[in-house]
């Protein structure tokens, strides 16, 4: 019950934030009637995959302004989380992280094998995957080195770039579960090696009681298949796991007893940690929040009432609160979070802020029903060694906004 | 009120109907994972196989071109074959130091391979196959998967075994007269063995103040 947000305590948060004052509008010029009602649009084609409207070609995945790869195959394409009503990313703004490209895989030629610590192995053709009893879960998906660029100062403008590695997604598919059991799993194959048939064969090696809990072995997205960059024609979906680990083009599931410790497990995906040492298998994207609008890069209009509105999520379970601050950190009130509020997804949240044109600092911090609290960037440093490429940033993130109404990344500055 | 009444007497004979049926087996729609298999309610189901089985068998001969994992810290799966420090600097000038730069010391595309060890405690770690890698069969295992970049997967045994002697020999791991196969790649004794941690998050004590809080 204490989920579900009613209107009046949207109204009571935003008032909290507001004071209750309402700027007024200057008046609006006559309108006249505009061409697309005095002439017939568009006409129906026979058939075509729908497209967003031209005006909107600025809502676009892009690569890191801030880490320059000399190479097109190993990088990765940010979503415009600043673009993003609600919690679904469109499937041509889920961000990307390749090793080695996007392959083009014919489905009709691809197999899904199981083998290894199995009674039978097995080769699983496309159009008998989707004949098996199907899921659809709504999952966040983050990459572990989402907000790698910005731990101690600003580097990154936007939150695209600072946040940007991570959708909402509509998962559907079958149970890896199902699956592993018609292969037989051996009591003793405590861990499973997923493996992608790109030019990467990128590949990690997982649990089993993940994988029996709720992998799925997903084939669409938002309502239609998987996109090329996006593991077409089938994938692994591991909720709230790094994204990395939810391996794409999906060719082979091994089974063993130990795991593999390869080098995406060891020289890459780990944590640098205090006398030289690196954390391992740090699977989890702990809960997380960042405001989206007013964020890095935008303008505010003068003073005035502004919905502050972002995403929380955790990879632990669900939102169970978002607070947010105006002033830096230093006072916080409990903002609206607005249903569907689903486990292990993006959640929404939202606050009414009347601007009273000073310099302000925005920010967020999430807690999820575990309870843990979304830390600060100085709470992970006492854990943590802040030094390269680091992993699994989840720090709060603080906008700053000037007396000009300019909104800018102020990560270390708060 | 009466009828309210009437449709609650209904909802419960029905249910407790379903539920002597589903006692008496009618229920096996269910898959052993848990997944209804078909309709619920008390109407007649159409029965189905407790569980769909749509997968090819396949020995684990016809999968050998995919088997390609190690396991690295014991170096199981690692193939007959081997190499030699004077082979792999050859097929790395032929196949990697366009990308790696000479003597792997980082080149157009990507950075130094080469170094590193002991820099992990300071400030700049210097991440390289001598310094990070904990198990030596981890270079046969990623150059036999992905490298090199435009032709990944098409290496020989003995040139991804000599492609490994080199890298190793210069990271100052094995002699420059080293000759690598599958029993002694996997007993090289690699620096940052002891390097790694499990995960032991939530690490964080974040407490939820409201106000006044710096």
């Amino acid at each position: 019950m204490a989920r579900i947000s009613s209107r009046r305590d949207f109204l009571r948060k935003t008032a909290a934030l507001t004071g209750g004052a309402v700027a007024a509008s200057a008046a609006a010029a006559p309108l006249s009637v505009p061409p697309s009602a005095q002439e017939p649009g568009r006409p129906i084609p026979e058939a075509m995959y729908g497209m967003p409207s031209k005006y909107e070609a600025h809502v676009a995945r892009r690569r890191s302004d801030v880490l320059k790869n000399r190479q097109n195959w190993s990088d990765w394409s940010m979503t415009p989380l600043q673009h993003q009503p609600g919690i679904i990313t469109p499937n041509g703004l889920v961000f990307e992280r390749h090793h080695a490209g996007t392959p083009d895989i014919d489905p009709a030629k691809h197999r899904l094998a199981i083998h290894g610590m199995v009674k039978q192995p097995l080769a699983f053709a496309m159009d008998d995957l989707v004949r098996y009893p199907s899921v659809s879960r709504f999952h966040f998906h983050e990459c572990s080195g989402n907000g790698l660029t910005d731990w101690l100062k600003p580097a990154s403008t936007t939150v695209q770039q600072t946040h940007g590695l991570l959708s909402g997604v509509l998962w559907t598919g079958v149970p890896a579960a199902t699956l592993l059991e018609e292969a037989g799993i051996d009591p003793r194959g405590r861990w499973a090696l997923f493996e992608g048939a790109d030019a990467a064969a990128h590949a990690r090696s997982i649990r089993m009681e993940k994988v029996l809990d709720d992998a799925i072995i997903a084939y669409a997205m938002n309502g239609e298949r998987l996109r090329p960059e996006n593991g077409y024609p089938v994938r692994l979906v591991l909720p709230g796991w790094e994204g990395n680990t939810s391996v794409k083009w999906l060719r082979r599931i091994k089974v063993s007893d130990e795991p593999w410790h390869l080098r995406s497990e060891t020289a890459r995906y780990t944590d640098p940690m205090p006398e030289g040492k690196w954390r391992q298998f740090s699977m989890v994207m702990e809960c997380k929040s960042v405001i989206t609008s007013p964020s890095g890069g935008q303008q505010l209009k003068g003073p005035g009432f502004y919905e502050i509105a972002g995403l929380a999520w955790s990879g632990a379970g669900r939102i169970r609160a978002v607070d947010v601050s105006v002033d830096g950190g230093r006072n916080w009130r409990e903002a609206m979070v607005e249903e569907p509020i689903m486990d292990k997804c993006l959640t929404r949240f939202k606050a009414g802020w009347d601007w009273n044109g000073a310099p302000a600092v925005l920010m967020s911090r999430a807690l999820d029903s575990t309870g843990y609290v979304q830390p600060a960037v100085q709470e992970i440093q006492k854990a943590r060694a802040i030094a390269g490429f680091v992993q699994h940033h989840n720090g709060i993130q603080p906008w700053s906004v000037n007396a000009k109404g300019e909104v800018r990344n102020a990560i270390g500055q708060a | 009120m009466r009828s309210a009444r009437r449709k609650l007497i209904f909802v419960l004979i029905t249910s407790a109907l379903w539920g002597c049926a589903e006692m008496g087996g009618r229920m096996a729609a269910k898959s052993s994972t848990g997944i209804p298999l078909g309709s619920t309610g008390p109407h007649a189901v159409q029965p189905l196989p407790d569980r769909p089985r749509f997968g090819q068998p396949m020995s684990e001969a016809e999968l050998a071109a995919w088997n390609i994992d190690i396991r690295t810290p014991d170096g199981r799966g690692l193939p007959a074959g081997q190499g030699s420090v004077a082979e792999g600097r050859k097929v790395y000038e032929a196949k990697c130091v366009a990308c790696h730069g000479a003597d792997a010391k980082g080149g157009p595309m990507y950075g130094t391979m080469v170094g590193g060890i002991g820099s992990f405690t300071t400030n700049t770690r210097v991440l390289t196959p001598g310094s990070m890698y904990p198990y030596a069969p981890i270079l046969f295992d990623y150059i036999r998967r992905a490298m090199p970049l435009d032709r990944p997967q098409t290496l020989s045994a003995d040139e991804v075994y000599a492609v490994s002697a080199y890298l190793l020999n210069l990271n100052g791991l094995v002699s420059a007269d080293a000759v690598m196969d599958a029993a002694r790649l996997a007993q090289v004794q690699m620096p940052n063995r002891n390097g790694f941690l499990l995960d032991d998050r939530p690490d964080t004590r974040a407490q939820r103040c409201m106000t006044s809080c710096k």
